[in-house]
């Protein structure tokens, strides 16, 4: 298989279904004309072969980005609305929430939507409190909307076009300090990733660490250095934080009897709190102790490298935690 | 010189067709008369925004639209879901909550929708329905389909970021749009006015170099003429056109709604320039009998008292259906 980096596997992701069904189409700002110096070349080259109509380069106009996009859906295509990172898509979260999320719903299955909001998430050093924020967690809260968060490449391609292929509306968050990460990469157009399935990124039998996008890099680092220590984890990448394979994390907790959820966002109202308090209630009786979380303090993201650093979990908070619940 | 109103004589093309019209401005009134009966009743749910007074507006749009053109309607939805060719008697179902209502008991008054007549339903959130109806503009020319679509906003909702942005758009895609401003001075319980700088909807819209076009929003025929000729424009290519038609509702913002917020005297004197009997004097006027026009009445009020039993005859929804249509992975499973 081959070896890319995420943006290119998610842009190839995207060329593939463009080319299979003319009517998916992608909207948002600078989507022709933005290279390597403002965005993560997601797009490149894509308007040559698919022309302005399709790659369609919006104004600065996020509520009309989302809100001409779900119209396009309820008419019949299938747009990405891309809103550039969840800072920007606040402007237009009333699309997303009120109209996206309700149509199929409200007007009773009459009419679906097909759309994929698609805004990245997450810390980029210097990028401080308006261009870092990580709030997946919202968008689990609404009812209608699907949430995929890819950690590698290879799901970052794959999840995409099945968000794309899905008939509901499909919140997809790319993490930018992924963007340029490496790995192999399926060159089968019809390999597409199964929304709400989660992948095994490590197989441990000592600790179940559960993770989604970012957060799953540092896991398997924590990981391979609790091996040193004697302390065998395994790392369940989420994927897809709506549906979530609960089935996934139950079967390894049952193993393991720990969890550890360590997440970027805050820690507060974050979904790492989700699945702490499901796995709580589902199997309480055979954890040996209490669910771990660890998660942003409840800060905006600072600007100075020290003072960000208060704000990022590392992987070795992920390990001192491990091993004081293996203790 | 009118022509004699004797029987047997043959009416223009253009009287039948306005007449045609008059009939649905009639059923529109009867509806939203009954629903605001039905609500005090407690057969219907929640509030209900009627169209009364402003009906000729929707009519004569929707009236120039095909069956498969696309509209986007507003929390105040009733008349343009009955003006695009919806069934009374499903509409009226779905405010009772009812199986077979037109969102199967989901929505209600304020999200009553039809898309198997291109209504793409009543929305509860100000001009969102710009951008949304933008959306289907776009969709409709990356498919090649030659048909219009049509959104209707409130004046008071020309306040809100959404149709500026949506305005802007249509005219940089050169979408095949049709913005019907709904222009009854008031937003709620506030007058328009007091709240609005520069010239209003139209100054602004004209702004964009999206040609617009004001009527008398109480003039059916005045609207019919001006909806003709800015659907066939925009059919032609003529990109987004804007229709501002002044209009005054004779109800509250809600039905209950008692308007306390209005100039005393107001209210009465605008009775004067309501659309349905302006009509009916220019229909008689064509020759258009007294007896026809009373049978036009009491067919209204036939439909809508028929739509009323039937709704009430129609069963609530199984509880199980709350669990339907959220989305197909990862909705939410029925208990037992
Ligand atoms: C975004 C938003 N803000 C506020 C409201 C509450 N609201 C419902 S109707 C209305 C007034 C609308 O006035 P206008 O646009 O003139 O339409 P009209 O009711 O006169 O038909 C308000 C404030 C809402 N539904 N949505
Ligand atoms: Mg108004």
């Amino acid at each position: 298989m081959p070896e890319m980096i995420y943006a290119d596997a998610v842009r190839e992701g995207l060329a593939e279904e463009m080319r299979r069904d003319k009517l998916v189409w992608a909207l948002g700002e600078d989507l022709s004309t933005a290279h390597t110096s403002t965005s993560a070349n997601q797009y490149k080259d894509l308007i040559e072969e698919f022309g302005p109509r399709r790659i369609v380069n919006a104004p600065i106009s996020e509520s009309t980005i989302m809100g001409a996009g779900v119209g396009a859906a309820v008419a019949g295509t299938r747009p990405i609305a891309d809103l550039r990172s969840i800072d920007f898509a606040m402007c237009a979260i009333d699309e997303l929430v009120n109209q996206a999320a309700k149509i199929r719903y409200m007007f009773g299955g009459q009419a679906r939507v097909p759309l994929v909001a698609r805004m990245a998430i997450g810390t980029r050093r210097g990028a401080a409190a308006q261009h870092s924020q990580s709030y997946e967690s919202w968008f689990v809260h609404i009812p209608g909307l699907i949430v995929v968060t890819p950690s590698t490449p290879a799901d970052g391609k794959g999840l995409l076009k099945s968000a794309i292929r899905c008939d509901d509306p499909v919140v997809f968050m790319e993490h930018k300090e992924l963007w340029g990460a490496k790995g192999e990469v399926s060159a089968d157009p019809e390999h597409l990733v199964p929304l709400g399935k989660a992948r095994i990124a490590r197989v441990g039998k000592d600790l179940t660490i559960v993770a989604w996008s970012r957060m799953v890099v540092l896991a398997c680092k924590a990981a391979e250095e609790l091996a040193t220590a004697g302390i065998d984890a395994e790392v369940i990448d989420l994927r897809t934080l709506w549906p979530w394979d609960q089935e996934a994390v139950f079967a390894s907790v049952r193993k393991t009897r720990r969890l550890l959820v360590p997440q970027e966002a805050v820690l507060a109202g974050g979904f790492a709190g989700e699945v702490a308090a499901t796995v709580a209630e589902a199997l309480g009786d055979v954890l040996k102790t209490s669910v771990r979380r660890l998660g942003a303090p409840r800060m905006p993201v600072p600007y100075a490298p020290p003072l960000e650093d208060e704000y990022r979990i590392t992987d070795r908070q992920i390990v001192a935690t491990a091993r004081s619940m293996c203790r | 010189m009118p022509p004699a109103a004797t029987a047997g004589t043959e009416r223009s093309n253009q009287t039948e067709r306005i007449f045609g019209m008059f009939k649905t401005m009639l059923l529109i009134r009867a509806f939203d008369e009954a629903a605001h009966q039905m609500l005090v009743e407690g057969l219907v749910h929640g509030s209900v925004h009627q169209s009364i007074g402003q009906e000729a507006i929707a009519v004569a749009v929707c009236g120039n639209m095909r069956r498969d053109d696309l509209i986007q309607s507003n929390h105040r939805g009733h008349a343009h879901a009955i003006a695009k060719g919806a069934n009374p008697t499903a509409m009226m179902k779905e405010l009772f909550g009812r199986v077979g209502g037109t969102n199967g008991g989901k929505g209600g008054s304020m999200h009553i929708a039809d898309f198997s007549v291109g209504m793409l339903g009543a929305n509860g959130i100000l001009a969102d329905g710009m951008s949304l109806a933008a959306g289907a503009a776009q969709a409709v020319t990356l498919k090649g389909e030659d048909k219009v679509v049509g959104v209707f906003v409130g004046d008071g909702s020309t306040n809100r970021g959404p149709f500026y942005e949506s305005l802007n758009w249509a005219k940089v895609f050169h979408l095949p749009l049709l913005v019907v401003c709904e222009d009854n001075g008031y937003a709620s319980t506030t007058a328009t006015s007091s709240v609005t700088s520069g010239g209003g909807p139209a100054v602004r819209a004209a702004s964009f170099d999206i040609p617009v076009v004001s009527v008398d929003g109480n003039d059916l025929r005045a609207v019919d003429a001006a909806a003709a000729e800015l659907i066939e424009r925009i059919r032609n290519g003529g990109g987004p056109q804007f229709l501002h038609a002044a209009t005054y509702r004779l109800t509250g913002h809600v039905s209950k709604d008692q308007g306390m917020y209005r100039p005393a005297g107001e209210f009465e004197q605008r009775w004067d320039h309501e659309p349905v009997r302006r009509c009916e004097a220019w229909l008689a006027e064509q020759g258009v009998s007294p007896g026809d026009i009373e049978a036009a009445h009491s067919a209204a009020q036939a439909a809508i008292a028929t739509s009323v039993a039937e709704a009430k005859l129609a069963p609530f929804p199984a509880p199980s259906l709350a669990y339907a249509d959220v989305q197909d992975v990862g909705g939410p499973s029925c208990p037992k």
